[in-house]
């Protein structure tokens, strides 16, 4: 076998099985610790055997047959040099599932574990992004602009932590679920932000590995809880965001916005996939929650053939819903951009005034509002908020943007 | 497994009566679970004396090893499963006693 065949099979694998395997030695050990260490032992393991023997017919029973045997006898290892038998099953609970209708998998054990509210959230991250994405921790490091070395030192403190005060290995109760899934997909939602929005002066503006990363972990906890509308929502929102990538850099490495954006260039696939999305959530009939509201506002953006033809007032009255559910000023913001468009650009700047006490030190709100005194005509405002813009905003792309639409200015 | 409810507070003298009340209805509960092993309210801060005898001469110091805004004003040790029940009693000892409470599990057994 070709050593390329054996990189894709590798890779596959790698995409398919890590979390499987982490999740199911996490189970059977009691230790995530063990759990990852011997898995990417597996893996390492893999790249030789499969290079020399072929790849097995089942790739994911292999890996977790290998990673077994690597936790065992890294136990034994210990056990021997300790003198005592180690505790196993530390994490384990071992009562029966609620009746939550949830697919008792083990992923989704290892996932509300990485996403557990005792975890300050950074580091809920990067242990999901470890543990549930496989991915190494140099990559993740270098995802969130941190030194390697404090990268691991988080991981392997949260590690601790769920050890030592003994958070659990379980799909939470069906009172908490709603709660707990809004955490993980908190969690997701960053992972794709970082992406799609990278901050700092020497980050490419979009990180596509991030945004792949973020949608693949949505797609996996929507293949487990496949009735859970806020997942379903979330996953739309990020292929309806995602389908647009594209366009939304300029070849100059512009930010180019919604109204500019060659709507040719959108990925049409994922679009369809994002409005079924959609479209399946309406019909389920159910009170839309955040995820899903913000889906159905960018599905409306991503049916319109050009801006004109948006459907503005569905968007303000989307924004409506979403602003009683989170009263949060960003929301009213956004919310304020979607007046300017439907009416008119003075009740808007007005609605965005009210904000400045809570947003003063946000870069959309000085952008926004140097785009309404523009078409105002209130230039030497507008100048004044693009200045405010530019020095918060962090993404290279938006800074481009903003300082050409400051210097058109006169 | 056992944890340590410490219960914080930065003002002094701010119990009522109304929490003390709270209080004793969630401590029912706790000895009725059986997730009950110690509890107690402390003196203020200013009734602290530390000692220090590690060099064999005892020496000792009017007032708390720290000076903060924040203080330990009582303490429940429990017992629970994990940490999730344990948050969650504790989330209902924080309201009870009208504070914030940390959790902190006890070294491993």
């Amino acid at each position: 076998m070709s050593t390329i065949d054996v990189r894709t099979a590798i890779t596959q694998a790698h995409h398919e099985e890590w979390a499987r395997v982490v999740a199911a030695l996490t189970r059977r050990f009691g230790d995530l610790d063990i759990a990852e260490e011997a898995t990417a032992e597996a893996f390492a393991t893999a790249v030789e055997r499969w290079t020399a023997d072929g790849v097995p017919p089942n790739p994911g029973a292999w890996l977790t047959t290998t990673a077994t045997r690597k936790a065992i006898d890294r136990i034994r290892r210990e056990n021997k040099r300790d003198g005592l038998q180690r505790k196993a099953q530390v994490l384990y609970d071992d009562r029966p599932p609620e009746p939550i209708g949830a697919i008792e998998d083990d992923r989704l054990r290892l996932i509300f574990t990485c996403c557990h509210p005792a975890l300050a959230m950074e580091s809920r991250v990067a242990l999901t992004l470890r543990m549930v994405g496989g991915l190494a921790v140099p990559e993740i490091a270098r995802a969130f602009l941190v030194h390697e070395t404090a990268m691991g030192q988080r991981i392997t403190r949260a590690k601790a932590k769920i050890k030592a005060a003994r958070i659990p290995y379980r799909v939470p109760s069906a009172e908490d679920l709603p709660a707990r899934v809004s955490g993980v997909l908190a969690v997701l939602f960053l992972v794709f932000n970082e992406g799609y929005l990278a901050s700092g002066p020497d980050t490419e503006p979009i990180r596509q590995d991030l945004t792949a990363e973020a949608i693949r972990l949505t797609r996996l906890i929507r293949a487990l809880m496949p009735q859970d509308g806020e997942v379903a929502g979330l996953l739309a929102l990020m292929l309806l965001t995602e389908a647009r990538r594209t366009a939304r850099v300029s070849a100059s490495g512009e930010l180019v916005t919604l109204d500019e954006q060659d709507r040719g260039a959108w990925d049409a696939a994922l679009v369809a996939e994002g409005h079924r999305l959609v479209r399946e959530r309406l019909a389920a009939g159910v009170a839309p929650g955040r995820y899903q509201i913000l889906a159905a506002i960018n599905a409306v953006h991503t049916s319109a053939r050009d801006v004109g033809d948006t459907d503005w007032s569905q968007v303000v009255a989307l924004y409506d819903h979403l602003v009683r559910l989170d009263p949060s000023p960003i929301v009213a913001l956004n919310r304020a951009v979607a007046v300017a468009e439907l009416d008119d650009p003075e009740a808007a700047l007005a609605d965005v005034d009210r904000l400045e006490d809570r947003l003063a030190g946000y870069h959309a709100y000085h952008a926004t509002r140097a785009d309404l005194l523009r078409r105002l005509g209130r230039s030497q405002e507008s100048r004044a908020a693009y200045d405010n813009a530019i020095e918060l905003a962090g993404n290279t792309a938006e800074t481009a943007y903003l300082t050409r639409r400051r210097d058109q200015l006169r | 497994m056992q944890y340590l409810f410490c219960v914080i507070d930065d003002k002094t003298n701010s119990g009522t009566q109304d929490e003390q009340a709270a209080i004793d209805v969630f401590n029912d509960r706790l000895q009725a679970e059986g997730s009950w092993v110690f509890a107690g309210g402390l003196g203020s801060p200013d009734t602290a004396t530390v000692i220090d005898n590690r060099d064999g001469e005892a020496v000792f110091t009017d007032g708390p090893f720290v000076e903060t805004k924040e203080y330990v004003a009582g303490f429940w040790i429990i017992q629970a499963p994990d940490l999730d029940v344990a948050l969650a009693l504790a989330a209902e000892g924080s309201k009870a006693c009208n504070r914030k409470v940390e959790v902190r599990p006890f070294l491993g057994e």
